[in-house]
This record gives C-alpha cells, sequence and structure tokens, in this order.
C-alpha cells in the first residue's frame, strides 16, 4: 500500500470511528436540523428551555440507569421510586410538619434507600436485578398510594424551588446540569465508578481482583434510587405537588436513553455524555412531533422505531469492531 | 511437497484499523500431512487459521481450494468445504450439557422435536474417539478448563471433516489427554485428513507435524521439516538464540520465612486435609493430573471458593476463609486458570486490566490516581513484553498469550509477595516464558513466594524448588528438585488414583 492509500485510509477510518462512536450525537443533529426547516416554532428561546425541562426528569432517571447499566444490571423500579420519594418528602413536610429542608433530604433518602434495597437484594439475596427491581418498582407504587391515600400532596418551598426559574433560567435545567457532572465524575473519575465497568465487563475476574463486587452493586443500586429521587423531587417541584401517579413508565424511558446513548445493555460499556444525547433524543422527537401536531398515538410508534433503530445500529457496529 | 493441497493461502494480508498483521504469507495444507504454524504471541498464527475459517476475510490475496480460488464469507462457508477449526479460545455455551455443545446446531430431529438419544449417541462416538468418559448431560460450565477444550476437540472431530485446524489444542491438556489426541491426530492423517497445528511446546512439533511455517511479526520467515532441532526452531521464530529454557535461580539470601502456610485444607469431595508451607525466596509446584484438586486448592488459598475446614496463614496472617480481599491485602496474588473468564474484562483496556487490584490501593480521596496507575501499567507492560498497539488496546484484540501476561502483570503491579500461578504459561510462546520465568526469579529473588501448579511437567520440574504432588484430592508425596524426575512425579500422580481403585474392587 503506498503511503498515500493509506492516509486515505486512515482519515475514512477516523470518520468512520467518529460517527460509529457518537450515532446517536449524529443523529439529533439531524434530527434538530430537521425539526428547524420544517416548523419556525422548533429554534425559539422557549422551545428549548422547553425541552431542557422536559428532558430533565428524564435524564436525570438516566443517569442513575446509566450506573446500573454500565454494571451490567436493569432498574425497573425508577419510576415508581421518582414517585414515592416525592411522596415521602410531601408527606413529611404538610403531614408531619418537618423543615423543608429535612423533607428535600428525606425525599433523595428515600430513593437511595429503595435503591440499596433492591442492590442487597441484587447483590446478596441473588435474585437478578431484574426481578429485584421489578418487586420494588410494585412495592414502591403501592407505599406511595398507602401514604398518599391516592391523593396529590403539596411540597415543601425547597422543593418547588427545584421546579421553578431563576431569572431566565429554569432550575430543572441547572439541576440536570450538576447531577450529569456529578454522575460522569463519579463514573469515570472514582474507584467506585472504575469498578462499575469492571464488575458489568467480567464479574468474576473482578471478583478474583479483589474488587469487592457486592458492595459495588450495592452502591450502583443506591446511587440509581438516589437519581431516581431527584428526579421525582424535580417532578414534584414543577407542580407544587407530589401526585401519586408520577412518573408511571420513565423506567423505560430512562432505559431507552442509555441504550441509545450508547450503553451495552451486556454491561461494561456507556457514557454520561451518551446518556444525555440519548435522553435528548426522546425529547427532541416528542417536542417536534408535538410541534408538528402528530397525534401522542402515533408519537409512541415513532419513538418505538427510534429505539430499535437506534440499537440495531449499535448491534451492527460492534459486530464490525469487535470479535 | 507433492501432491495437490487441499487448502492454500496465497500471498494473504490482513489489517484490523491501520495495523497489518499478516503480511503476504503463503501456506498450504496437503491430505494427510499436519502442517505446523509457529511463531511468538501476536506473530498471526490465530489470525491465519482465522482466515482459513471463514471468520476473517483477507484484504489481500487468494485462498485456494483444491486449487480454485475461494472466499469463505463466514464459517459456515469453510464448514461447508469441509473444514472444521477448534478455537484457540473456546466457544461452548457454558449452560447446556456435554452432548448439546457437541453437536451445537447440528441437532438431529425426530418429528421436530430433537432426537434426545441419537444426540446423545453421536456426542458419546465423538467422545470416545479421544478417550473422554464424561457425563453428557453435565452443563459444560461445570467442567474444568481442560475438559472444555476436550470437549470442543471432540466437537471439532465429530464434524468429519476433510482439513482440521487446531490453535494450540494441547495448551491447557496434560501429557495423558494429550498423548489420546495425538494418536488421533495420527488417524485422521492415515485418512487423509490434512491438519494445521499451533502450539508453543516445540516438542509436539517433532511428534505430530510434518512441515513448519514460521511466522514472525506477520511475515513468512521460512519452511522447514517438523524434525528441525529446537534450537533451530527457536531461533527462526524469536530471531535469537535462547540459552536457557528454565532460567530458575535462587538469588534470595535472607531468612526462609513461611509466607504462605497451609493447614489441613479439607474441601468435601475434592480436598483432602493439605498442609504445605512456601518460604520466602521458593518456587513450589504443584504437580497433578486434571481433577486431583490442584486448581481447588489454589482457589480456595486465594478465598475464591469456601473451604470445609483448616487454615490459610498468609506471612502470619490468618486470612478468614473465603474472602479474596483480605488475601490480596495480605500480599497475595491470584493468576486462575482461565484468563478468558476469570482474569479479564475482555472489552476494557490493557492499562485498566493491570489496574484492578491497584485502584483502590492507589486512590486519594476515593478519586483514581490515572497517572500513578497508568505509569505503573506501562512499566509492567514493558517488563512483561507485552505486545500492543498501545496500553489503549482492548485486551480482547491481543494475541492470546499477550492476554495471559496481562492477567500476570496486575499482580507484578499490585507488587504480591505470596504469587499462586495457576498454569502461567498457558499459551505463552517460549521467549515469552522465559521472561516470565524471570519474572518469577525476581519476585522470589526480592523475598516472594510462589505457588505454581502447572501441566507441564518439564516446567514444573525446571522452575520449582520443591515439587508437591497431588492425587486424588490430597497430597501423594513431595520431591525435591534435585532429586525429582518425570517418572516420579507421575508415578506419585498416579498413586492414589490406582489406590481408589483397588479400593472399590
Ligand atoms: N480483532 C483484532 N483487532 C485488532 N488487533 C487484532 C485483532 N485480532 C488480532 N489482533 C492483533 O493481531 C496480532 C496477531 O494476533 P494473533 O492472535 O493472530 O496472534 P497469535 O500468533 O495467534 O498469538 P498467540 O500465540 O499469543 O495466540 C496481535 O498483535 C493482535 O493484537
Ligand atoms: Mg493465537
Amino acid at each position: 500500500m503506498t503511503t498515500a492509500v493509506k492516509a486515505e485510509k486512515r482519515q475514512h477510518l477516523d470518520i468512520k470511528k467518529f460517527l460509529a462512536n457518537n450515532g446517536a450525537l449524529v443523529g439529533l443533529l439531524v434530527l434538530c436540523l430537521a425539526l428547524f426547516i420544517a416548523t419556525p416554532d422548533f429554534l425559539t428561546a422557549g422551545n428549548m428551555l422547553n425541552i431542557g425541562i422536559q428532558a430533565s426528569t428524564i435524564a436525570v432517571l438516566a443517569f442513575g440507569m446509566t450506573f446500573v447499566i454500565v454494571a451490567a444490571g436493569i432498574d425497573l423500579s425508577v419510576g415508581s421510586v421518582a414517585a414515592l420519594s416525592a411522596m415521602v418528602s410531601a408527606s413529611m413536610f404538610t403531614t408531619a410538619g418537618l423543615n423543608g429542608w429535612v423533607a428535600l433530604l428525606g425525599g433523595l433518602l428515600t430513593g437511595a434507600a429503595c435503591g440499596a434495597a433492591s442492590g442487597m437484594a441484587t447483590a446478596y439475596g441473588r435474585l437478578p436485578s431484574f426481578i429485584a427491581t421489578l418487586a420494588m418498582l410494585s412495592v414502591a407504587r403501592g407505599l406511595t398510594l398507602v401514604i398518599s391515600d391516592g391523593r396529590p400532596v403539596r411540597t415543601a418551598d425547597q422543593v418547588s424551588f427545584l421546579g421553578s426559574n431563576i431569572g431566565p433560567i429554569p432550575m430543572p435545567i441547572v439541576v440536570l446540569v450538576v447531577a450529569g457532572l456529578v454522575a460522569a465524575f463519579l463514573l469515570n473519575r472514582t474507584v467506585i465508578g472504575r469498578y462499575m465497568y469492571a464488575v458489568g465487563g467480567n464479574t468474576e475476574a473482578a471478583r478474583l481482583s479483589g474488587i469487592p463486587v457486592q458492595k459495588v452493586l450495592v452502591i450502583v443500586f443506591a446511587l440509581s434510587g438516589l437519581f431516581a429521587g431527584l428526579a421525582g423531587m424535580l417532578l414534584s417541584g414543577r407542580l407544587d405537588s407530589a401526585q401519586p401517579q408520577a412518573a408511571v413508565g420513565y423506567e423505560l424511558d430512562a432505559i431507552a436513553a442509555v441504550v441509545i446513548g450508547g450503553a451495552s445493555l451486556a454491561g461494561g460499556v456507556g457514557r454520561i455524555s451518551g446518556t444525555l444525547v440519548g435522553a435528548l433524543v426522546l425529547v427532541v422527537i416528542r417536542n417536534g412531533l408535538n410541534l408538528l401536531n402528530v397525534s401522542s398515538f402515533w408519537q409512541q410508534v415513532v419513538i418505538g422505531l427510534v429505539i430499535a433503530l437506534a440499537v440495531g445500529i449499535d448491534v451492527l457496529r460492534r459486530k464490525n469492531t469487535i470479535h | 511437497m507433492n501432491g495437490q493441497p487441499i487448502l492454500t493461502l496465497d500471498k494473504i494480508s490482513k489489517s484490523f484499523g491501520p495495523v497489518q498483521v499478516i503480511d503476504e504469507v503463503t501456506v498450504s495444507v496437503h491430505p494427510g500431512k499436519v502442517q505446523v504454524l509457529l511463531g511468538e504471541n501476536g506473530a498471526g498464527k490465530s489470525t491465519l487459521i482465522k482466515m482459513m475459517a471463514g471468520v476473517y476475510q483477507p484484504d489481500g490475496g487468494r485462498i485456494l481450494l483444491d486449487g480454485e480460488p475461494v472466499k469463505f464469507r463466514d464459517t459456515n462457508a469453510s464448514e461447508a468445504a469441509g473444514i472444521a477449526t477448534i478455537h484457540q479460545e473456546l466457544n461452548l455455551v457454558p449452560t447446556m450439557s456435554v452432548a448439546e455443545n457437541i453437536m451445537m446446531g447440528r441437532f438431529l430431529k425426530r418429528f421436530g422435536m430433537v432426537d434426545r438419544p441419537a444426540l446423545r449417541k453421536q456426542a458419546r462416538a465423538a467422545l470416545d474417539l479421544i478417550g473422554l468418559d464424561i457425563d453428557l448431560d453435565q452443563p459444560v460450565g461445570e467442567l474444568g478448563i481442560a475438559r472444555q477444550q476436550l470437549v470442543e476437540i471432540a466437537k471439532a472431530l465429530s464434524l468429519d471433516a476433510r482439513m482440521l485446524i487446531l490453535d494450540e489444542p494441547t495448551a491447557a491438556l496434560t501429557r495423558r489427554e494429550i498423548a489420546a489426541l495425538f494418536s488421533v491426530v495420527h488417524d485422521l492423517r492415515e485418512r487423509g485428513v490434512g491438519m494445521v497445528f499451533i502450539s508453543h511446546h516445540l516438542d509436539e512439533i517433532a511428534e505430530v507435524g510434518d512441515s513448519v511455517s514460521v511466522l514472525r511479526d506477520g511475515k513468512f520467515v521460512a519452511e522447514v521439516p517438523a524434525d528441525t532441532a529446537e534450537p533451530e526452531l527457536v531461533r527462526l521464530m524469536v530471531g535469537r538464540d535462547i540459552s536457557q529454557q528454565f532460567p530458575r535461580r535462587r538469588e534470595y539470601t535472607g531468612p526462609s520465612e513461611p509466607l504462605l502456610h497451609v493447614e489441613g485444607l479439607s474441601i468435601k469431595g475434592l480436598v483432602n486435609n493439605m498442609s504445605f508451607t512456601v518460604h520466602a525466596g521458593e518456587v513450589v509446584g504443584l504437580a497433578g493430573l486434571v481433577g486431583a484438586g490442584r486448581t481447588e486448592v489454589v482457589r480456595a488459598v486465594a478465598g475464591v471458593d469456601p473451604y470445609d475446614s483448616g487454615s490459610v496463614i498468609i506471612r502470619g496472617r490468618r486470612i478468614p476463609r473465603h474472602n479474596i480481599g483480605a488475601g490480596i491485602k495480605a500480599g497475595l496474588g491470584h493468576v486462575p486458570e482461565d484468563r478468558k473468564v476469570q482474569g479479564l474484562v475482555l472489552d476494557a483496556s490493557v492499562n485498566e486490566n493491570i489496574g484492578y487490584a491497584t485502584l483502590a490501593s492507589t486512590a486519594k480521596g476515593g478519586l483514581v490516581d490515572f497517572k500513578g496507575q497508568r505509569d505503573k501499567a506501562q512499566d509492567v507492560a514493558g517488563k512483561l513484553r507485552i505486545r500492543m498497539s498501545g496500553l489503549d488496546q482492548t485486551v480482547r484484540s491481543l494475541s492470546g498469550g499477550n492476554q495471559q501476561k496481562a492477567v500476570f502483570g496486575r499482580w507484578i503491579a499490585a507488587g504480591a509477595k505470596v504469587l499462586l500461578l495457576d498454569e502461567p504459561t498457558r499459551g505463552v510462546d517460549v521467549g515469552a516464558k522465559v521472561e516470565i520465568y524471570e519474572l518469577i526469579n525476581s519476585v522470589t529473588a526480592a523475598g516472594g513466594a510462589v505457588l505454581m501448579v502447572s501441566s507441564e511437567l518439564p516446567e514444573v520440574l525446571g522452575m520449582s524448588d520443591r515439587i508437591l504432588v497431588m492425587s486424588g484430592g490430597h497430597l501423594s508425596g513431595e520431591l525435591a528438585a534435585e532429586d525429582a524426575t518425570q517418572d516420579k512425579v507421575m508415578t506419585l500422580a498416579v498413586r492414589d488414583v490406582v489406590r481408589d481403585l483397588e479400593d472399590k474392587s
């Protein structure tokens, strides 16, 4: 091979590699461009902030989910746990009359505790995480209804603040950014984060290297619960009240966001930046379809196809790079 | 060589991304002949045979089948051409039975359902070929790696192919099983089957081979007859002379403290009352047949599996049962027998894999010391001469021998004082073996202790200061290095097996 051909080939490879590694990002940009052309309502400040607010809940849930999926697990309970956390927090404030800060903290800790419980059932009880968190999905939703008696409960001011605006900037977007940075930091910089990749990549090899696999799993699910708790605060804060039926089915959006973002359900692979893009893809599609007056029934069809497409492309990509 | 070859790779080239792995190599496989491929780890042997098997497609050159150019689009195409392949890495479904694995993809059907009796019969016939007597219904994942390898071989044999590719089939086997495999190879040769054989055991080459193609860095070096003297083969393959195959040196002069002491270790049905000590500066070999309980002892000592009674003391500290972390803290390092399943996170980088055992201990405030970890990994990879494009290459794409070095490197990086090595040089080439032996030397010279399980008797004899022989789950004897011979070790290794048989009759 001559050097020129080689160089050309390499350049070609680099572009291909970039596209392969950032397929979701390219998809998002194409999507935005298409919507920008299709409707003048898309690229307005108001709509952008709207997208940011809508993305915040899904993205925060999905950040937590990224830990779990990187560690080769799945968390089906995040929607219910978000609702329970919001309800516990609101009840602490309204019913028990506790301080608003305490109520906020209580809500977050409720989420973490639920996650830790799923984690222990997975790590020590040897339940598949699918089953452990399916149980938690039901338990948390049930408890939410028990506590609230099926009625909305008013949130603490501190929680409502998370749903409000400071100046022109909506707080949910601030929370989204901070949560993303924290999650990325945890996953990339800390020992526990690197352990998650090892456990997800090969549990047995991780164990034999002295990595405390069970502890890692408990922490992973506790983090997922904590982020779910935070998502619950965002949701209830925006409405100034905790709703017993909040966030039903959100776990599926979260999982979809993570997977569209390039994580592998087999574990060991995943990035927070990818997850954020995945969440934005979902939200932008919904937003765009709304702007174009597509019925919500058809929206579900489109979302489903997008998930299948995104993951399908990913599978093909993996097949080509790894043997 | 005369006659028409079954298969010829003609000036074949292959690159992965920008890296050229095979560069215009030509090899032919003739009916009734065994073509040996020889080369260091990463020389490109597996890549070459994967092109014969349809796993990879060449970028340049031609594949000729009976003199006609062909393209193997996938593995099915090559199988359809009568080529069966035993890959270096096992391709078995651990949760499925032995019989199902052997017949995988060829399930016999009757009335639309799997015909179990027929399936079992064919599977049994394949196992009988290599004299393997195991339960057909046992899940493959429950077998040790040697037996898994034998199942894989049986699977390939049952295809009744006209050409058989064997990529390091003997790496996980002991002499007895190797002998059984070789007699099958001789039979196949009589029947006109052409074979490709890869092994890092040079003595096997003269035993089964006809002709040897030597590769170095993806290039063809020479083709020589299989009875070429070993030093000459080594020189062709490594490009230099290797003076000493087992360079064991005892350079430690400090006090000979017991670093590892095992007392009365028992695991129900597997290990019976094992007691032994390994001292500072010492290499103790643990020999025995497959199934003698050597790996079980090592795993129990490392805390991987629980044991029923006994105690493990490392550097004066009693290690709680079934606690891997405690052992590592006390200075233990464990190179497990199956690098792919137990040793490595295959999709993670070399850097990460070397660093797993030291992530926590080098961290500051829970944050990874990336630079420190990387420097150390670079240093260790350099010492072990791991052949890679860089520290960020995924371990999956390293050659087999280099993967093994990466597992080893983890414990070198962790500065382990007591090393438990379970088949430490499995699949490692002669040059790299010597490098690993030198590492063992430097560990013991610095006052470390090594317990080494190996099925390669010459290695046990050549590198151990003392040899423990296990048989049927217990210690059947101990030999000093000076007066150990293969015969003495084998006698001890089968002693209790024979005794057990006598007990039963
Ligand atoms: N899929 C891949 N992607 C990138 N590099 C690869 C891939 N497969 C193999 N390589 C590289 O190609 C080279 C040759 O590897 P190969 O497995 O053929 O070596 P080998 O001669 O079989 O070595 P061993 O004796 O250790 O098994 C190595 O440097 C390896 O890192
Ligand atoms: Mg190989």
